[in-house]
């Protein structure tokens, strides 16, 4: 299991590239992560279970039920609340990148960038057909269900619809860089979602 | 916002010479043998430049033993030593893939005469 437990809500700000001292290119995205506000406490006696409510974006806008929250705490609304299992923290602090640092191991969770209405090729990797010499079977998904057997179409037969704007989680990413002022994560590879998005950074793989 | 333009810009060389499409250049390169390093030059003619910031590159092709050889350089990377420029060439295009079918004399480049010199940047 993780050794620390930690978690940040962070913007995707974009991507770029960088070079180690050996002269390798890294593909980077950098994502500015906090800081993060301490709203609640959810602990197993009272929640049934333990995590941390954090907030990040601050605003002043917040309905009433989440009012009362914020005055409570004596915090300031934030936009984005999230909850993430983190340890050793009290109502009021706040959570920053200062939690990670460079050669740490991640996971980023973030809504993917939305396709819109997909055929089966792109949404399924289906292979198609030859389209050229004549044939009329393009990119059409053929049979999906045979005659005798199984005379029907299975469950979960993939199928054209929406494809994207999910929740997608990236495993496995590791930090390259922490700069601490401008609140920023430089991580290495992709991360889901479009520029500006709201991603989630959760401590161990 | 701009945080992602600051980081690339501490990544890129400042000492990076003019040259042009055209040039005859001589890249040092750093080549790591085993433990050791060393600084290998490696000279040809600039046939491409591709890209912009952090991560431009440009293609270096010259013909070694009767082979065609081309590298591609990225422009800020760290294994680029040194960039020197050996002769400036007159040339009207952007990328000089057409040198690839071409031999001999065909293959030659005119050199950039002192009346032209305005026109390097």
């Amino acid at each position: 299991m993780n050794a620390e437990r930690t978690g940040i809500i962070g913007k995707k700000l974009g991507m770029t590239q960088i070079f180690t001292e050996a002269g390798n290119v890294v593909p980077v995205t950098l994502i500015e992560a906090g800081p993060c506000s301490v709203i609640q406490i959810k602990t197993v006696e009272r929640d049934g279970y333990d995590s941390v409510k954090v907030g990040f974006i601050e605003t002043k806008k917040a309905n009433k039920p989440m009012k009362g929250i914020f005055e409570k705490s004596g915090l300031k609304p934030t936009r984005v609340i999230r909850e993430f299992p983190i340890d050793g923290l009290k109502v009021g602090d706040f959570v920053t990148v200062d939690r990670f640092a460079a050669g740490d191991v991640v996971k980023v969770a973030g809504v993917s960038k939305g396709k819109g209405f997909q055929g089966v090729m792109k949404r399924h990797n289906y292979a198609g057909g030859p389209g050229g010499h004549g044939s009329m079977f393009n990119r059409a998904p053929g049979s999906i269900g045979a005659s005798s057997f199984p005379s029907r179409v299975w469950k979960n037969k993939g199928m054209p619809g929406h494809m994207g704007s999910e929740r997608v989680t990236v495993r496995n990413l590791t930090i390259v860089g922490v700069r601490a002022e401008q609140n920023v994560l430089i991580v290495k590879g992709a991360v889901p979602g479009a520029k500006g998005d709201i991603v989630e950074i959760r401590k161990g793989f | 916002m701009n945080f992602l333009s600051a980081l690339e810009e501490t990544h890129k060389k400042g000492d990076i010479p003019v040259f042009n499409i055209g040039d005859t250049v001589r890249v040092h390169v750093r080549v790591v043998e085993g433990d050791k390093e060393r600084v290998q030059p490696y000279e040809g003619v600039v046939i491409a430049r591709h890209g912009g910031g952090v991560r431009e590159t440009f293609t270096v092709r010259k013909v070694s033993f009767g082979v065609g050889v081309e590298r591609i350089f990225p422009l800020h990377s760290p294994i680029v030593k040194l960039i020197e420029i050996i002769r400036r060439g007159d040339v009207r295009q952007a990328k000089l893939y057409y040198l690839r079918s071409k031999k001999g004399k065909d293959a030659k480049i005119k050199e950039k005469g002192r009346d032209q010199q305005h026109k390097a940047s």
